[in-house]
């Protein structure tokens, strides 16, 4: 038999049960730290991969804007490749057989004679005058410039000709190269060119079926939850339609991208790529993600605040609206932007509608065709061209801003809402 | 004791069952309850004295599963018929519960609550004198009088339930039931809300359900004994206290069960 009035087991069992309780803290240290140093790592090389696409290496030319090329009357009709062709052939006068006149060009990024031209069109009295202007590179050059492509590799081995070489260093002595902030990537749609893809075309297609879902999937999800939670009898049919919401919840996301192709596409014509139809499917994956973390919200009020409300006179309908409801908005307003987060994160469903599209329009609408970020980051993984390998980092980063900006409004909205007891 | 002036039956009880799902909580109350008096409902737990006293404003009607059979009149209409709306019916039967549950709202806006959805001040000044007076009649004014906007659950746990009255009463009842107002008070504040309720017998009807043999003996004219769903025995609060009829009761208030 033990002595439990021992001294010395009394205290080798106190001194054992301190040393369980320091393990067991240990152990949670150990689990977060863990954690802490994946997603260190994880977004550390999402953001360093990312970081040459915030900026692209740009040239200054001198251009003559020669009424050869464009006149006042009609600016939208100008020649302005062959303005700035012409431009940075006057830097190099040597150069005069066909195919060095096109290896020439090769430098510039196609963007180059639109920046010409949103300049000229902009202010049009600058027609027979010259100007400096500064013009993207191509993406291959802008690699080189910034380190990414090695240029002491045999010429064989790389895709920057020597040719290209001597052109660039040409103006690089010249002093006319400069690394500039990449606004293209803010302020452009989709483009087969690295140099001028940009996210703005699929931010604002998920923001645009975002607030589609969110129209859709809040008040339909908010109203189901207090029907079913606060008045709606306990019998064998509303637990029938919980156990389904339940379900619906776990439904792989695909499922609901073919319901809606089946019912939204084919069967009520919707416009296909677009956001209108994108944020419906999104809005009944969303649906199970609010009804849930809603009722739960409303189950979490004490039954004494609907006591005391009922016992002054409230009809249900006002204990709902003026205590119930309010006391769980907080909890509210954080399931239905977790739901929106994840519906901003959904490639899936989007698939089968057509929102994984090549589209160069920035959306202004619900019916436009329209790409989303998710759909945009895995586009742009696909393309060969090195350049997107940065660009596809980029997107990712502007996702996940943007969920952070989300969750950022959760908390603020939780704050504000939220009441002591 | 001057008997004769309140001697009006406000409310009649008449063969008052309840059944929650299949248990039977009450099988056939019959009770009368006096204007202008404060009834003691007393018995062990599960007697189903919280269970009569919610029958009285219906307040059973929320729990699901539960059934009410038999009639409760109040001033000879049986609020169980159709004609009677529920929600005017708490109006005039305020209710006071066993822990203090005021809305995490300013005490200005916990007994403006009441009035408000019930259209009874019409201007600002007359939310205003409501509030006030019921605070008065609370006896809690002259603690909170500088902080109304201050959050109601920042009192303590009597002023809280002296709220909680001053919220029933601002939609001016006939009667006010309490459940247990003040199991969860100290003895002081205690004292303070036993002061009020005599105090606001003469304008209310008073049900009060207690665990407390002494403050059902202190507060109540008369006391309703009540075992396993059954009204044992019930009259003047001093002769059931003094000699009680039935040895069952007897033996609940000498402390021999319960």
């Amino acid at each position: 038999m033990t002595d439990y009035s021992d001294p010395d087991f009394r205290a080798a069992r106190l001194k054992k049960r301190y040393q369980a309780e320091k393990r067991f803290r240990a152990y949670g240290m150990a689990a977060i730290i863990t954690a802490g140093l994946i997603l260190v790592f994880l977004l550390g090389s999402i953001i360093y991969s990312s970081l040459p696409a915030f900026s692209h290496h740009q040239v200054r030319l001198d251009i003559n804007i020669s009424e050869d090329y464009v006149v006042a009357d009609a600016p939208e009709e100008g020649n302005y490749l062959g303005l700035v062709r012409a431009a940075l052939r006057d830097h190099f006068p040597q150069v005069t057989g066909r195919r060095d006149k096109r290896a020439l060009y090769k430098i510039l990024s196609i963007g180059a004679s639109d920046a010409v031209e949103d300049r000229v069109k902009n202010d049009p009295r600058l027609i027979g005058t010259q100007i400096s202007l500064y013009v993207p590179l191509s993406d291959d050059i802008d690699l080189m410039l910034k380190g990414l492509i090695d240029r002491n590799l045999p010429e064989s081995d790389r895709i920057v000709s020597d040719r290209d070489l001597a052109f660039v260093d040409k103006l690089a002595e010249e002093n006319r190269i400069e690394r500039k902030f990449a606004f293209a990537l803010f302020t452009n749609g989709d483009s087969r060119e690295p140099e001028m893809a940009g996210i703005k075309g699929a931010l604002a297609g998920s923001l645009w079926t975002l607030l589609v879902t969110l129209i859709v999937s809040f008040p339909l999800g908010v109203l189901a939850a207090i029907y079913l939670e606060e008045v709606a009898p306990k019998n064998r049919f509303t637990a029938l339609i919980e156990v389904n919401i339940n379900n619906l919840a776990a439904v792989p996301s695909i499922v609901y991208g073919l319901l809606g192709l089946a019912v939204f596409i084919n069967f009520f014509h919707l416009p296909r790529s677009a956001p209108l139809v994108g944020g419906l499917v999104l809005a009944l994956m969303t649906l199970p993600r609010i009804i849930i973390p809603t009722r739960a919200a409303f189950a979490a009020i004490p039954p004494s605040i609907r006591e005391a409300a009922l016992g002054v006179g409230a009809s249900r309908t006002q204990v709902i609206m003026h205590h119930v409801l309010p006391l769980a908005m907080p909890g509210i307003l954080t399931g239905t932007i977790i739901g929106l987060a994840q519906a901003a994160g959904e490639t899936a469903p989007l698939l089968m509608i057509g929102m994984m599209a090549f589209i160069v329009d920035v959306p202004t609408e619900v019916t436009a065709k329209a790409t989303v970020l998710p759909a945009q980051i895995y586009m742009w993984a696909n393309n060969p061209e090195r350049a997107f390998v940065a660009r596809t980092s980029a997107g990712i980063v502007v996702l996940l801003t943007l969920l952070l900006v989300v969750n950022a409004a959760a908390i603020y909205f939780r704050r504000r809402f939220e009441k002591r007891w | 004791m001057k008997m004769s002036e309140s001697q009006k039956v406000k409310i009649k009880a008449r063969n008052v069952t309840v059944h929650y799902g299949e248990a039977r909580a009450l099988h056939g109350i019959d009770l009368d309850l006096n204007a202008n008096e404060v009834t003691a409902l007393i018995g062990p737990s599960g007697c189903g004295k919280s269970t009569f006293l919610r029958c009285i404003n219906r307040m059973n009607d929320v729990i699901d599963g539960c059934r009410v059979g038999g009639t409760v009149s109040i001033d000879e209409q049986n609020i169980y018929s159709d004609a009677v709306d529920v929600v005017e019916l708490r109006a005039r039967v305020g209710m006071v519960f066993q822990k203090p549950n005021p809305f995490p709202k300013s005490i200005y806006d916990n007994v403006a609550y009441g009035p408000r959805i019930h259209g009874m001040a019409p201007s600002r000044s007359e939310l205003d004198h409501i509030v006030e007076t019921s605070l008065k009649r609370a006896g809690l004014w002259d603690e909170v009088k500088d902080r109304l906007s201050a959050s109601g659950t920042s009192l303590s746990g009597g002023q809280q339930q002296r709220l909680c009255i001053a919220r029933a009463i601002a939609v001016n009842p006939d009667i006010v039931l309490m459940d247990e107002p003040c199991s969860a008070l100290d003895p002081i504040a205690t004292a303070v809300i036993e002061e009020l309720m005599e105090e606001l017998r003469r304008d209310y009807t008073i049900v009060i359900v207690t665990h407390s043999m002494q403050q059902a003996a202190r507060i109540s004219q008369r006391t309703a004994y009540f075992h396993l769903g059954d009204l044992v025995e019930h009259g003047q609060t001093q002769a059931i206290f003094t000699n009680p009829e039935n040895q069952q009761t007897e033996a609940y208030i000498s402390g021999k069960i319960g």
